[in-house]
């Protein structure tokens, strides 16, 4: 794709906007409708999860025993749960332990596979060695396991959660940043660095990071939808966010599996938000993966 | 390639041995033991405190870790996996069904994800950046976003209400009875197949993509080459084997990894065995299947990285 060329093509045509803001959210809608789609679900996920206090209806913990698996109503308009609880009220609040739990493993995970990366790039040798070798045992470990144990060792909560699913992410993470990282360091600029006496921590971080950065962005968006489908399954098991907490996951267990017949709507709409919203975080994913570097295939 | 052959094979004995003290010490850094968590279930059976130390002793978890480990490493050194801490059943007769229906799952959504993601990948690379491609874009998309287990219960709530139909509810393996049995599997082979199929489907448009801007391509259609040949006999030979390598990467996965997928069709699977094993405690039970997966996984790299020089003369293994 003549990425360039179409780039500045495009700042010729607007060359001096009112607004430079405006105009590059409008072009981007304008070059990638696919990924304009999915960053508006991105936005909208983010909205309801920080308005959830102002805009849920309802109190999403708060029971309402005269109106237990309702059907959705002017009332209730994604119907009520098996303890009388808005469903609409408890996705809306639900967005926030998707979205804590997704931003928190996937930052943990991306950042902390990509130190692992870089600094086994970095030293080469026995260093590198060493960590590619734990990277495949981990690699090799069945991912589900790792989690459970994690949340068995630590408990439930979302803080755990957070954890449990990071681990996995880390060697995945790792390895592709690495191999980036691995043509970093043969760049004149590290040569450079190590030639002033710089100390290798200052090199890693302020001279071989920033230039991975791509890859990292990248491995990090990919991982949030990720992420927010591994929290709603380890939920949806009972492991991950616990009751009477808002979680889509948490959500589509228990009551919804037993009264799915009578009261669908209760298994229906949890497992939409958790769709939608992953289906928007890929697509926006998508697009900046094409933005940033063409080159660069993760799936 | 003898020599290479070899050299990945001895390096697989440090990743398993590796993989082994991971899950050995994970287990034992969980709060509990199989004794414990025997007493919460059935509490009538332990009395006191000597009880409970004699059933540790039965179980041989009185013992030093170090003699522990190399107790449990000398058996599978004869591939002897010893007996359920929770059941005192031999382990490989707790395995062997459940490794049968999680085997046949996962061939069978391969099956199914393999013959919808070549085509699909093929005829968006086709017709990049036309409805057909977004279409086939949207719909991957979709599937990568889909949690396996909520299709799954559409899949079941629709099937009542339109055809009043549940699918059975217990497994028979397929020599028995292959009705039965495809009428159960098919629908997780379904849920899991969708999402699976999206994975290829991306890798193959995207390596198609790649491919067809080759000069070879273009050497082929400037000769007059028809296009269905050059796909068929040109593009998809050399765009072929990334699609083979995530394939095989999510079948590894799809063996353990199917747990919330087992749950939602009432499947005894190796990832509802492994949920159980973990939450019983049963330290034996556990090791032996995370190194049954963790084998399984290597196993399917190795051939993976085995196929590709197979396939692809340019690669030369040392």
């Amino acid at each position: 794709m003549a990425a360039s060329a179409q780039t500045l093509e495009e700042l010729a045509r607007h060359a001096e906007p009112r607004w430079p803001w405006l105009a590059a959210v409008a072009n981007f809608a304008r070059r990638r409708p696919l990924g304009a789609v999915g960053a508006g679900l991105v936005l909208l996920t983010a909205v309801l999860a920080a308005t959830a206090h102002l805009i849920a209806p309802y109190d999403p913990l708060a029971n309402d025993y005269g109106a237990m698996l309702a059907a959705p109503s002017a009332a209730h308009w994604l119907g009520t749960d098996a303890f009388g609880r808005d469903v609409l009220s408890r996705i809306i609040y639900g967005s926030r332990t998707a979205l804590t739990v997704g931003l928190g493993a996937s930052l943990l995970g991306a950042s902390l596979g990509s130190l692992i990366g870089v600094t086994s790039a970095y030293f080469r040798g026995r260093v590198d060695l060493l960590a590619q070798r734990v990277m495949d045992v981990f690699f090799a470990f069945p991912v589900i396991v790792l989690a459970l144990a994690v949340v068995a060792i630590l408990g439930t909560g979302a803080g755990n959660v957070i954890l449990a699913i990071a681990t996995p992410m880390v060697p995945r993470c790792a390895r592709v940043v690495r191999a980036s990282a691995l043509a970093v360091r043969e760049m004149p600029y590290v040569d450079a660095a190590r030639a002033s006496g710089f100390r290798h921590q200052r090199i890693i971080l302020r001279h071989m990071l920033p230039n991975v950065m791509a890859p990292i962005l990248i491995m990090a968006t990919a991982f949030l939808g990720e992420a927010i489908l591994l929290e709603a399954s380890l939920s949806f098991l009972g492991l991950g966010v616990q009751e009477p907490t808002a979680a889509w996951g948490l959500m589509l267990r228990g009551a919804a599996v037993e009264f799915a017949e009578s009261a669908p709507w209760m298994a229906i709409f949890p497992g939409l938000a958790i769709s939608l919203a992953v289906f928007g975080f890929n697509l926006f994913g998508d697009s900046l993966r094409d933005a940033l570097d063409p080159r660069l295939r993760t799936q | 390639m003898g020599y290479y052959i070899l050299k990945r094979l001895l390096a697989m004995i440090p990743t398993l041995l590796g993989v082994a003290v991971l899950i050995f010490l994970l287990l034992r850094v969980i709060p509990g033991d199989v004794v414990e968590a025997r007493y919460l279930t059935q509490g009538s059976q332990f009395q006191s405190q000597d009880l409970m130390d004699q059933e540790r002793q039965k179980l041989g978890l009185d013992k030093p870790l170090w003699k522990q480990f190399t107790a449990w490493m000398g058996g599978l050194a004869h591939l002897d996996f010893g007996l359920s801490m929770w059941t005192s059943a031999p382990i490989t007769e707790e395995i062997k069904l459940r490794f049968a229906l999680s085997l046949q799952l996962a061939l069978m959504a391969s099956t199914i994800a393999t013959c919808l993601a070549i085509p699909l990948g093929i005829l968006a690379a086709i017709k990049q950046d036309t409805w057909i491609d977004y279409a086939v874009r949207v719909f991957t998309i979709a599937g990568l976003a889909t949690p396996s287990f909520w299709l799954g219960t559409l899949m079941i709530l629709g099937m009542l209400i339109i055809f009043k139909w549940v699918p059975p509810m217990v497994f028979t393996p397929i020599w028995v009875n292959p009705w039965d049995n495809l009428a159960l599997l098919i629908w997780p082979a379904l849920a899991v197949g969708y999402r699976y199929c999206a994975v290829g489907t991306r890798m193959m448009r995207s390596t198609m993509l790649e491919v067809l801007r080759e000069d070879y391509i273009r050497t082929a259609r400037a000769k007059g080459l028809w296009l269905k040949l050059i796909l068929t006999r040109h593009a998809l030979k050399n765009a072929i084997l990334p699609v083979l390598t995530v394939i095989s990467m999510e079948f590894a996965f799809l063996l353990g990894g199917l747990v919330v997928t087992e749950q939602v069709f009432n499947l005894n699977g190796l990832g509802m065995l492994f949920v159980e094993a973990i939450s019983h405690r049963d330290y034996t039970l556990t090791q032996a299947l995370v190194m049954l997966v963790a084998t399984f996984f290597l196993v399917i790299n190795f051939a993976v990285d085995i196929a590709y020089a197979w396939l692809d003369p340019r690669i030369h293994y040392r």
